[in-house]
């Protein structure tokens, strides 16, 4: 089946205010964020999205893909399902090894020829983690970021999907930049839960969210496409002062200064 | 009435599970009784009958085992539940070995696995999961969606049942469990057992200590030869 839009139609936050608005059509490749302080319900809402909730869930929210009630084929089998989902988890649970894992939920999802697909997602994973992925590792071994690089990889190669939620990508220290980098070359509707300012802006729109509801949806505007070029320079600065600090070096007053000037 | 059996470890989120589907059971106005079968301590009945206001009550095996204790008290339990004028019967068993399992022919049988629980379980616990009817998969909020899919996969491998998927504490999904119980056939007598227990000795169990088939009594051994029956 080949999926052409998801349309999210409005709920409740947690003292019943309604969502502000009635219905939200995405269409293939458009990009929206999630924005809002800790607590505010962007998981809960992209939790609704993976669950095709049916006004079920406590929001009451009902999601629609190409304006139709989603079957329950794709709930019951993961080869059907439109949408991968890179939940908030860092750590995983499963005691198999992670060549196990991944072997195994190729075959679920049926990706295609397990070696390649396998070696396609570690390659995707280590480009975005520090340290690389040893296949022999059991899953729970894996560091927090190692794993979140996993599960990102496993969602875009494995999951191969042409909706994609992510809750936070970037969390857990893993190549931020580098993951937006990678993604950008696969047409899919994304949706980001996140805190960064440029991922935000990256996008068509955004939601912004208070005490569990959308209050409101804002269009990305020309003048602030133009800042996020501005906001990449800062960005790259902090990634490199991280980077500089996380192998050892040491830094001074004097090379901050001169780096902001260079700005 | 309606018999609803509900299996799994501890811990799995039975009673969680049970509680999301009695208050959307009461609101299309059936009216559910419960009894918890467990080992040797349970409070479920004091939190359901006061939650829901409810008949709840339960029984301990104690001594007895537990699987043995189910199977012997169900007859008692349904009957009470027909007497008292419910709908339908959910009965929570705790505390079984993994060799037998609790569910009965003209029921529906609910087995309730958490998914944070390892990827083997599903082989791990035999006929609690290849006999039920119905495997809710709790504790999704948990994991994620790649390990959620494994999990899935796990127990398709290990059993044909339908699956149902919930985080349990915000009642993700228990409609589907309302459609299977709205669609299920009444109770009717005689009920037997689904599974075939395992073999049991169970003079044993009762406390008998000496060793030796001369002291016992049911199906037994030799050391040469297959095992026999003595008794009635
Ligand atoms: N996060 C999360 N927690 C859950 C879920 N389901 C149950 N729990 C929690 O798991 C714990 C055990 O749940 P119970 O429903 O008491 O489990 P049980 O199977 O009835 O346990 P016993 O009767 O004692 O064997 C409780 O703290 C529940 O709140 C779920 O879907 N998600
Ligand atoms: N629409 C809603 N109705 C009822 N409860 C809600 C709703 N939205 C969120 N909640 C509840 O609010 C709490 C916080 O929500 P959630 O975890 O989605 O926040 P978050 O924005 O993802 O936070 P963080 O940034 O910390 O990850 C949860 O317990 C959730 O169940
Ligand atoms: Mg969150
Ligand atoms: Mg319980």
């Amino acid at each position: 089946m080949k999926i052409e839009s998801i349309t999210i139609q409005n709920g409740f936050g947690r003292d019943g205010q309604k969502d502000n608005f009635k219905e939200i059509k995405l269409n293939m490749c458009n990009i929206i964020s999630i924005v809002g302080p800790t607590g505010s319900g962007k998981t809960t809402f992209i939790n609704d999205i993976a669950l095709f909730a049916d006004k079920n869930t406590p929001s009451g929210r009902r999601i629609l893909i190409n304006n139709e009630i989603p079957s329950d084929e794709f709930m019951n089998n993961p080869s059907c399902n439109p949408i991968s989902y890179i939940t908030q988890h860092t750590n995983f649970l499963s005691d198999l090894s992670v060549k196990a894992f991944l072997e195994t939920h190729i075959k679920i999802r049926n990706s295609g020829a397990i070696d390649i697909i396998m070696e396609k997602t570690l390659d995707f994973a280590n480009q975005i983690t520090g340290e690389p992925i040893i296949i022999w590792s059991k899953m729970t071994e894996l560091s927090g970021g190692q794993t979140r690089a996993l599960l990102i990889a496993d969602a875009v190669i494995i999951g191969n999907s042409p909706i994609i939620l992510l809750d936070e990508i970037e969390n857990a220290g893993i190549n931020r930049t580098k993951a937006l980098e990678l993604l950008r070359n696969y047409e899919k509707i994304f949706i980001f839960v996140t805190h960064d300012p440029r991922i935000t802006l990256l996008s068509d729109y955004r939601l912004i969210m208070k005490k569990g509801a959308i209050s409101k949806i804002i269009i990305t505007s020309e003048e602030e496409k133009k800042a996020v070029q501005k906001i990449s320079i800062v960005d790259d600065l902090l990634l490199e002062l991280r980077n500089l600090l996380r192998s050892g070096e040491k830094i001074s007053e004097k090379f901050i200064t001169e780096q902001i000037q260079t700005i | 009435m309606k018999v609803v059996i509900c299996a799994g470890p501890p811990t799995s989120g039975k009673t969680t599970v049970i509680k999301q589907v009695i208050s959307r059971l009461q609101k299309k106005n059936i009216n559910p009784c419960y009894l918890k079968i467990d080992v040797l301590f349970a409070d479920e009945d004091l939190i359901i009958s006061q939650e829901f206001r409810i008949p709840a009550r339960k029984v301990y095996s104690q001594d007895l085992c537990p699987d043995h204790c189910n199977v012997i008290v169900l007859g008692d339990a349904i009957q009470w539940g027909e007497d008292i004028g419910s709908d339908i019967i959910i009965i929570e068993t705790a505390g079984l070995c993994l060799r037998c399992s609790p569910y009965i022919e003209n029921s529906l049988g609910i087995v309730v696995l958490e998914a944070t629980s390892g990827m083997n379980l599903p082989r791990k616990i035999g006929p609690m999961l290849s006999l039920a009817d119905v495997a809710v998969v709790t504790k999704i909020d948990l994991i994620s969606q790649a390990e959620r899919e494994v999990f899935r996969a796990n127990i398709m491998e290990a059993a044909s049942v339908s699956i149902i998927e919930t985080d349990a504490l915000h009642g993700i999904n228990i409609d589907h469990i309302i459609r299977i119980i709205d669609r299920m056939d009444s109770y009717s007598a005689p009920s037997l057992l689904r599974g075939n227990p395992p073999v049991g000795t169970c003079t044993i169990c009762v406390g008998k200590k000496e060793i030796g088939k001369e002291a016992h009594f049911g199906v037994l051994r030799p050391l040469e030869s297959d095992i026999f029956y003595r008794g009635e």
